[in-house]
């Protein structure tokens, strides 16, 4: 079947280097993937197109890009899949990283931010002769993380990242975690300390996206949201974000919903003035667009069983 | 100025092994890749890497046999000892840096059994052993105090008074020209599957090393022994690690009969990789095939199991064919794989050009002979290229720069890649180019080969060499070309693919991998000795090396 494919390009050193769509009509079968078809297109069609790929089995990391919009890898993605009776594929550069050339992005931010978490193991004491030893469960439950390519495709799409690109971000967090949770690794708790500062695991917002974008099952959410846990077992609760998560279990088992408005007063402290005029602009920019909280909070009507659920997880005094 | 002690080129297992090594021994190191390093072709190997151990009963001798009788006794017996003999120490470093094998029930490094070996010696993680080890690599990388040039494509090394001093390079980015002086390069530039069409291979796999190597004088060793792998995927010819096989997958022909116990009775599809592929050959031509492939079952082995241990390929199996592996069989069929020869070195990756190491794929010392065993490929990186980065770090503290002239250097090859852009257009294109290539070398110098075959490739190729002069790249930009970068490895591929083939032509017997009609016997009287084939101003010259042998005398080979 035919397919139209449309490329959103960038050429640095044109007259006016500003983005234009190219549009391509290619043939397509059941079997074809996306990158199949740039691969196409770039050999027999356009040389000029530039992008990167390899390896051509989702392992290799190189061909993520948004692909209707998504992040995903091309060479993962068959064009059967989302465009079923044909019509038309709308390709374009990841987000969150700046353009070099067509579907070519900058990912210098993206390996500082990887190198930024120390990522290598530092065990204690000598070396064993043999082998570390290691449950298989964790080592299986690593793999799950260890599984990540750098792909970027979680960056790319992240929701925090959009406004404040000095996040971490869900690879590099998810890079972390694969230490943290390393049984050899001897560093728990202070890779956790830095972790818990500004621009780490507590400016994520469970958005989800790196979730669903993420091409190799890494779930890089789940594995900040553990972070946090041991962050706050490991007695790191006077942090920000985590008097933000006490403060949020307190308001939710009081009224069974999140007070909005209350959340940050109650986790910044109501005489941090400074703190507090910051929200400001946040509170405006969800005023226009219509997302500001109700002022007068109101009880869920069956208040009563969420408070019974909280009693319930509470650990006993 | 850009200067090393040691500069390596090419950033996957061998390279990144080899690059450590030289920091930890005081060289001032980089690293030099046309790919980010955790985009090289190492991650793709799925299956794990050989070793045996001594506390899990095994001994090297017994992995050694196995690798000599592999290798249809071609490979050198002195260096097979030696890497069989520190692999277990290598194994376990891995495991110190951090690379998260599969376990036993005692926490211990669990083992899966491969191909034409008597005992499960695999170690793994999960089907992705390749990419587990390559990050880890990488994160010792960033550790180090290694600089590393990423994206940047190395085109010629710089030679002076026969001594290699350094490489000059373009960044692909800006695509600017440098010259990067070193003391010793050690070449780590992987395989040249892209040389056939379909490979296994990514499409950054296109034997850059070897040719440049080539061009630079020197010698190429065993280049007529390539692999074909018995399971790879018809069409895109991605792979289906033998992994599978070693769980306990079937090889079925279109009655549903376990075609190997006719060719291979106790082996069966564990028997070494040669020998599977041309089984499927044999029964593909005879008609007991199903659309060109044989069938590999994975149904029985349970969906615990293949979603724990072989999840990747369920996943190909879903995203690439649209089918279920727990459910239905998968078609295989062989498919060009693995490069068992390339620049010749001796156990210190130390080539016969002063300056000039190579280590990994793209390297011969040899030790797979005529025939790789399945895993032992990662093994060969991380051994040789540990001991590559050890001696030329040792070697440079003992040498001094030579002064060079940088500018004329750069000069001459911007001028050269700027000749390149400034083709006008003739109808022409790189990509087909390559594809008549890949198409040529697949035909002829495939699982099985015959004179009149491989002398139609040999032409194919000198006429693709003389249109390779005058094609055009579209791109004419300096920024991110990869148009240009096309360019540049078809031209290296041409080198490499005229080496396979007049050392294919010259072997006039079957051994290994090199399986030929018109010759279908080994014959130890005339050929057991290795092919070596040297670029001169004549086109390439033969010579011959012989075949260490230690303590396993040739005999014949039966699995
Ligand atoms: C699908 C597949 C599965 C495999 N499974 C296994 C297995 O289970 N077990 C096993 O032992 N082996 C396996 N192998 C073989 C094994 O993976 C390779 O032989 C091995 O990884 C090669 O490693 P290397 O370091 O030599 O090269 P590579 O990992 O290929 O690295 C080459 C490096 O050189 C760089 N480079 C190349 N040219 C240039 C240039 N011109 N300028 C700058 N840089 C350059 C590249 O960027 C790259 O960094 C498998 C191979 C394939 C294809
Ligand atoms: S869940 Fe967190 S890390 Fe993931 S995309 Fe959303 S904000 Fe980013
Ligand atoms: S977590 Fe997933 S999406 Fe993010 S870089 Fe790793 S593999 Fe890619
Ligand atoms: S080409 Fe390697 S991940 Fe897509």
């Amino acid at each position: 079947m035919d397919l139209a494919v449309k490329v959103r390009r960038y050429d640095p050193e044109a007259k006016e280097p500003i983005p234009y769509w190219s549009e391509y009509k290619v043939e397509v079968d059941e079997y074809t993937t996306v990158l199949d078809t740039l691969i196409n297109i770039r050999e027999d069609i356009d040389g000029t197109l530039s992008l990167r790929c390899s390896c051509r089995s989702a392992i290799c990391g190189s061909c993520s890009m948004r692909v209707n919009g998504h992040a995903q890898l091309a060479c993962k993605t068959r064009v059967s899949e989302i465009a079923p009776d044909g019509g038309s594929v709308t390709i374009e550069p990841m987000g969150n990283m700046e353009v070099i050339k067509d579907l070519v992005v900058d990912m210098t931010p993206f390996w500082d931010k990887v190198k930024a978490v120390d990522p290598w193991l530092q065990p204690e004491g000598p070396e064993p002769e043999g082998e570390y030893l290691a449950p298989n469960e964790d080592m299986l439950h690593l793999a799950g993380v260890m599984g990540c390519i750098l792909c970027g495709a979680c960056v790319s799409d992240c929701t925090v990242l959009e406004v404040d690109s000095n996040f971490l971000g869900p690879a590099a967090l998810a890079k972390a975690y694969r230490f943290v949770a390393d049984p050899r690794d001897s560093q728990e708790k202070p890779r956790l300390d830095s972790l818990r500062q500004y621009s780490g695991i507590w400016d994520c917002t469970r958005c989800m996206e790196c979730v669903q974008v993420c091409p190799k099952g890494v779930a890089p959410m789940d594995r900040i949201m553990v972070m946090r846990d041991l962050a706050m077992n490991a007695g790191f609760d006077k942090e920000i974000g985590a008097r933000h998560t006490d403060a949020f279990v307190e308001l939710v088992s009081h009224s069974g919903r999140l007070d909005e408005l209350k959340l940050p007063v109650k986790t910044v402290g109501m005489f941090n003035i400074r703190a507090m005029q910051s929200f400001a602009p946040v509170g405006l920019r969800a005023l226009v667009r219509g997302k500001m909280p109700p002022i007068f909070h109101k009880m869920l009507p069956n208040v009563e069983n969420v408070r019974r659920i909280f009693r319930k997880l509470e650990p006993k005094k | 100025m850009l200067e090393h002690d040691v500069l390596v080129v090419g950033a996957g297992l061998a390279g990144m092994r080899a690059a450590l090594a030289a920091t930890e021994m005081g060289a001032n190191t980089g690293i030099i890749s046309k790919v980010y390093p955790v985009r090289s072709h190492s991650n793709a190997a799925q299956g794990g890497i050989n070793a045996a151990l001594v506390d899990r009963g095994d001994a090297w001798e017994e992995h050694a046999y196995d690798t000599v009788k592999g290798s249809d006794y071609l490979g050198d017996q002195d260096s097979i000892e030696l890497m069989c003999q520190v692999a277990g120490e290598e194994l376990i470093s891995l495991e110190h840096m951090g690379v998260i094998f599969n376990r036993d029930d005692e926490g211990r490094l669990g083992t899966r059994a491969f191909g034409g070996q008597r005992r499960a010696r695999t170690f793994f993680v999960a089907d992705f052993t390749g990419q587990a080890i390559l990050h880890v690599l990488y994160e010792q990388l960033l550790k180090s105090e290694i600089t590393s040039y990423e994206e940047w494509f190395v085109t010629s090394l710089v030679m002076q008074e026969g001594k290699c001093c350094g490489v000059l390079a373009m960044e692909i980015r800006t695509g600017r020209v440098y010259l990067i002086k070193a003391k010793t390069v050690i070449l780590c530039t992987g395989g040249l599957g892209r040389v056939f069409e379909p490979s296994t291979n990514a499409l950054i796999v296109t034997g850059d090393g070897i040719a440049l190597a080539y061009r630079a004088g020197v010698p190429l060793m065993d280049m007529e022994m390539v692999q074909y792998h018995p399971t790879t995927l018809k069409g895109s010819g991605v792979l289906i690690t033998e992994g599978a096989r070693g769980e306990g997958a079937y090889l079925l022909n279109k009655d549903g009969e376990r075609f190997m116990e006719r060719y291979a009775p106790s082996m069966m599809e564990l028997a070494s990789r040669d020998v599977v592929s041309r089984s499927e050959t044999i029964e593909i031509a005879e008609g007991n095939g199903i659309n060109g492939s044989v069938l590999l079952d994975c149904r029985h082995l349970g969906e615990q199991l293949i979603k724990e241990k072989l999840s990747q390929i369920y996943d190909i199996g879903l995203d690439l064919l649209g089918i279920d592996i727990t459910q239905e069989p998968i078609p295989v069929q062989p498919g060009m794989h693995y490069q068992m020869g390339g620049i010749k070195t001796d156990v210190d990756g130390l080539t016969s050009v002063p300056g000039i190491y190579a280590a990994g794929e793209c390297a011969c010392v040899s030790v797979h002979g005529g025939n790789r065993l399945g895993a032992n490929s990662l093994l060969d990186t991380v051994v040789f290229g540990h001991r590559a980065g050890n001696h030329a770090a040792e070697v440079s503290k003992g040498t001094t720069q030579e002064p060079l002239d940088v500018e004329e250097l750069v000069g001459q090859e911007e001028k050269r890649l700027a000749e390149i852009l400034s083709r006008d257009a003739n109808g022409d294109r790189v990509a087909r180019i390559r594809l008549d290539m890949g198409t040529a070398m697949n035909a002829h110098l495939g699982v099985y080969r015959d004179q009149n075959g491989m002398k139609e490739a040999l032409d194919t190729i000198q006429q693709l060499k003389e249109r390779y002069t005058t094609v055009p790249v579209e791109d004419k930009g300096r920024t991110f070309n990869t148009d240009m970068v096309f360019d540049l490895e078809l031209g290296l591929m041409l080198d490499c693919a005229e080496a396979i083939a007049v050392s294919a032509l010259e072997r006039k017997e079957s051994r290994g991998a090199h399986s030929r009609t018109d010759f279908p016997e080994r014959n130890d009287a005339d050929w057991l000795k290795h092919i070596l084939v040297t670029s001169t101003p004549e086109g390439p010259k033969i010579s011959y090396s012989p075949v260490v042998i230690t303590q396993w005398t040739p005999e014949e080979r039966k699995y």
